[in-house]
């Protein structure tokens, strides 16, 4: 007797724990006749902006996902690994499995450094088959140790010849982005800073904030971004001069954008972010407003490419090589901004109206050869502590 | 047996795995070379004197709280128990940014410091704000089950209040501090997020140069030596900590008693509630105020968003958060199971027992990033790292110690004649245990298994490098992910999701509290 009481008492406190999630469910859908009209609208705005291009009438909750259409065979599945940045809207891997027969899974892997790093580890025996998310400052390392084999897609011929790197193809660019300086606009009565030139005025210097080039990866295009535009031994004295105008520095992007900048209530005015951070603070605003808080100095950009590869050892090569034409089609290249907020790779598809409008226009971005990144990297970075971090 | 199985498949063998893999081709000289870094020595300085102060302090503002809970009765004793299980599930990235507004107040910047001293007051801050559950858990079980009539015939025959706890209790005390100091050192030994946010820019432990080396560097032979070091510091201190608590355990007769707070006793209460409100409150105040606010005024937006699935992440919060709430279940399980298992071995003695007493603190000691390598590295044959029930797996692996840490100093301050007087009367060892162990145990083991839920619930680290996709998409990744792009609401959706989580530990450790009468108590 007392002993069934003891055991009773795990599932009547389960049942106990589901009582509360469904109270809390009940409790946070359905108050809507207590709140107020702006917030609701707020909400509802929030929600619509989210939904994607596609229009649709029903609302997108019930939709299940990663099934695979009734039509299809359950066939081959391919394996991509990717960042935890990765993301596409419901449903866009069904019409590849349409076209082919074969399913997707998606297997994230952390920030694009951890991704790297695990594809190196476990070379010879891939965790999958399409790597995605190498970018052209971890690129040299990735093709150094052979985790990729080439393949040559047929949708290279819509990507402009400066995005491809490597005369091998064992990696096509799929998307490119910029890390910019931002700044709030409400900060500056006089328009805000123009160039990197204007953050050694102490003014602007002392309230500026970046990230640590070791731990970040905004933060070491940053860094990159300095090195490119004064040279290999001009961008020491940069930053020793934002140094001295009082640079504060975080070891991650949120900490410095959400803790420092003013966007989380900070007091930091400029800050290390991306050319279509204002994209995304217009579509995740709480609030109707009619441009971003923020802007972008176009001429402290950092580009970085984003390639997919052919993860060495698949045993789909096959399969992997369609996924990666897939990636260059224009069903997913235009898929991407409004998901990963970066800029498709195939140049015959257009960016969405937001980020024509809001999105930062970088005619000459800053670029550094990967293979110059890889070997320089750490040097860099400890010369760079050295400087500012004394 | 289970326990000696599992441990060898999900602990020592990818450990094994990964090292064996890192270290190809590196020999015992370029071992020593790394080591002998200076860089490399002041960083495990730094390292084991961080982790010794955070357990020291946590230890000494713990205990007042194990004191309250386990010997008094009070009105609001059920909340007092279930707040201060709260932030030990809190995410690193949200709490850090609230403790670096605590330090602001004072002017201080932790966060963007270049000095060491702000930088190691905020990180034994944040340190026993996560782990004061811990002391006050471990230990507050442990005493709540002491006989309380050894100090009262003391004080009968004259011994003062102070003396006869300092001469009776403390002493009795000894095996559970020594089991829950040695969890918090190991939690700040291997805390990841808390240094590299809140220990500002220069301040690094071995855990994050192993993340440094293995990813930002590529350098995985320096990151390996050091995983190796981390493993060496946990093993020899889990040895030590066993010998110390089988030199010190006690054995004691149960009468655990409880008695209502009177007279100058109430002064001390509200001691007890200021410190937790004054270490865990504000920080969190500042999380559920951020929560609850859009726009400069009150809103319940962020919380109605969780509903909804936005772009950027797999499922919704909500879903998230579904997850999560299986996992933690699944890990508290099998951590019950297992470490109920380990506990057994470990008590009995045998070299298997000691071995494994000495393993079964590894995984707290080892960082996320050598045991998510370690899955992907050992288990690349079996392809079990395409299965989402590694997560789970690898919570309970992470919550195994907290099992086998209550449990352990329980069974041991049972008397051995009880049991050898049973087992003269005729009873099996099953029997025995099944009658005289596991009677006192069970709420310790409960207690460890509570644990292990609220480990999984909060955990970041590993889960990040072995989800997969949106079936094992947990609340702490969708807690990330939604701070990892601009926007107010991003923002506010993922502190909204942080206070859901909490309010999610505390009810249930709150309705489990409400089980203690049947001898039950999870957290």
């Amino acid at each position: 007797m007392k002993k069934s009481s003891k055991r009773a008492a795990f599932p009547s406190a389960t049942s106990a724990l589901v009582v509360v999630l469904l109270f809390l469910i009940a409790a946070c859908g359905g108050g809507d006749g207590e709140t107020s009209d702006e917030v609701d609208r707020a909400a509802t705005e929030t929600t619509r902006t989210t939904d994607t291009a596609e229009p649709t009438d029903e609302t997108e909750t019930t939709e299940p996902d990663g099934e695979t259409p009734e039509a299809v065979e359950p066939g081959a599945t391919v394996r991509l690994l990717t960042h935890d940045s990765f993301s596409v809207s419901d449903g866009l891997f069904d019409n590849f499995t349409l076209d082919t027969g074969i399913d997707v899974e998606v297997v994230n892997a952390g920030d694009a450094g951890e991704l790297v790093s695990r594809a190196i580890l476990t070379a010879g025996q891939p965790e999958a088959d399409v790597l995605f998310g190498v970018d052209n400052t971890f690129l040299q390392r990735a093709l150094d140790a052979d985790i990729f084999t080439a393949y040559e897609s047929s949708g290279l011929a819509d990507v402009p010849d400066e995005l491809e790197l490597d005369p091998e193809n064992r990696v096509t660019p799929i998307d490119y982005g910029d890390v910019c300086l931002n700044y709030w606009k409400d900060a500056f009565a006089d328009g805000g800073p123009a160039s990197l030139a204007d953050l050694t005025r102490p003014e602007y210097a002392s309230t500026f904030v970046t990230m640590d080039p070791e731990a970040s990866s905004p933060g070491f295009a940053f860094l990159l971004a300095t090195i490119a535009t004064y040279g290999e031994d001009g961008w020491q004295d940069y930053w020793r001069q934002l140094a001295d105008g009082g640079v504060t520095v975080t070891s991650g992007w949120s900490d410095a954008y959400y803790g420092e900048f003013v966007a989380g209530g900070g007091d930091k005015a400029i800050v290390t972010s991306y050319a279509t951070s204002p994209v995304a603070e217009m579509i995740f605003a709480t609030s109707d407003i009619d441009e971003p808080p923020t802007g972008v100095v176009a001429d402290s950009c950092f580009r970085q490419i984003e390639f997919a590869g052919v993860l060495a050892g698949t045993e789909n090569p096959e399969a992997a090589g369609a996924l990666i034409d897939f990636m260059l089609s224009e069903t997913f290249q235009a898929d991407i901004p409004l998901n990963m907020f970066v800029f498709p790779a195939n140049s015959t598809v257009e960016p969405p109206p937001s980020f024509v409008e809001w999105a930062a226009e970088v005619d000459e971005p800053l670029i550094l050869g990967p293979a110059e990144i890889e070997e320089r990297r750490s040097e860099w970075t400890e010369e760079w502590a050295e400087i500012v971090l004394r | 047996m289970v326990a000696a199985m599992f441990i060898a498949v999900m602990v020592v063998w990818p450990l094994v795995a990964v090292l064996v893999r890192s270290l190809a081709g590196v020999g015992p000289a370029d071992v020593v070379r790394i080591l002998a870094r200076s860089s490399v020595r002041s960083v495990v300085g730094f390292t084991l004197l961080q982790a010794t102060l955070s357990a020291a302090v946590t230890v000494v503002l713990g205990l007042p709280i194990a004191h309250l809970l386990a010997r008094f009765r009070f009105r609001g004793k059920a909340v007092l128990r279930a707040a201060v299980i709260v932030p030990f599930v809190l995410p690193t990235v949200v709490v850090a940014a609230a403790i670096d507004a605590v330090f602001d107040l004072f002017g201080l910047r932790p966060a963007t410091s270049t000095g060491s001293d702000v930088s190691l007051l905020a990180i034994l801050y944040a340190h026993t704000f996560f782990n004061l559950a811990v002391v006050a858990r471990l230990v507050g079980g442990y005493w709540a089950g002491l006989d309380h009539r050894q100090v009262e015939a003391a004080r009968v025959l004259g011994a003062g209040r102070l003396d006869a706890w300092r001469s009776i209790t403390l002493r009795q005390l000894r095996p559970a501090i020594i089991g829950a100091a040695l969890v918090v050192f190991l939690f700040s030994f291997t805390s990841f997020g808390v240094i590299r946010i809140l220990g500002g820019l220069r301040t690094a432990t071995i855990e994050t140069e192993i993340y440094r080396y293995a990813i930002a560097r590529g350098e995985f032979d320096t990151a390996a030596v050091l995983a190796g070091l981390q493993i060496l510091v946990v093993v020899v201190l889990s040895v030590l900590s066993s010998r110390f608590q089988r030199r010190f355990g006690v054995t004691s007769s149960r009468v655990p008693t409880t008695s209502p707070v009177r007279g100058p006793l109430r002064g001390y209460l509200a001691g007890v509630v200021v410190l937790v409100a004054a270490i865990q409150g504000f920080p969190v105040a500042l999380l559920v105020a951020g929560s609850l606010t859009a726009d400069g005024r009150f809103s319940l937006v962020h919380y109605r968003a969780l509903v909804d699935r936005v772009d950027l992440l797999p499922t919704s919060s909500l879903e998230a958060l579904g997850n999560s709430l299986l996992f933690a279940l699944g890990a508290a399980l099998v951590a019950l199971v297992v470490g109920v298992s380990a506990s057994i071995a470990v008590t009995s003695g045998g070299r298997i027992g000691r071995l494994l007493e000495a393993l079964t603190f590894v995984p707290l000691g080892v960082s996320a990033v050598t045991l998510g390598f370690g899955y992907l590295v050992g288990f690349a044959a079996f392809d079990l790292r395409q299965s989402i029930w590694l997560v789970p797996l690898a919570h309970a692996v992470v919550g195994l110690p907290f099992v086998v840490a209550a449990m352990v100093p329980t069974i041991r301050s049972i008397g051995p004649r009880v049991r050898e007087a049973a087992g003269a009367l005729g009873a099996s060892p099953t029997v025995v245990w099944r009658t005289i162990d596991w009677p006192i145990a069970r709420r310790a083991a409960f207690t460890g298994a509570g644990f292990a839920a609220a480990v999984s619930l909060g955990e970041f680290g590993a889960t990040s490098f072995l989800a997969r996709g949106e079936a094992s998409f947990t609340a702490p990744l969708a807690i990330f992910r939604l701070l990892s792009t601009p926007g107010a609401a991003l923002r506010g959706q993922a502190l909204a999701l942080s206070v859901v989580v909490g309010l999610l530990v505390a009810a249930l450790a709150a309705v489990l509290e409400r089980r203690r009468s049947q001898g039950v108590t999870l957290l």
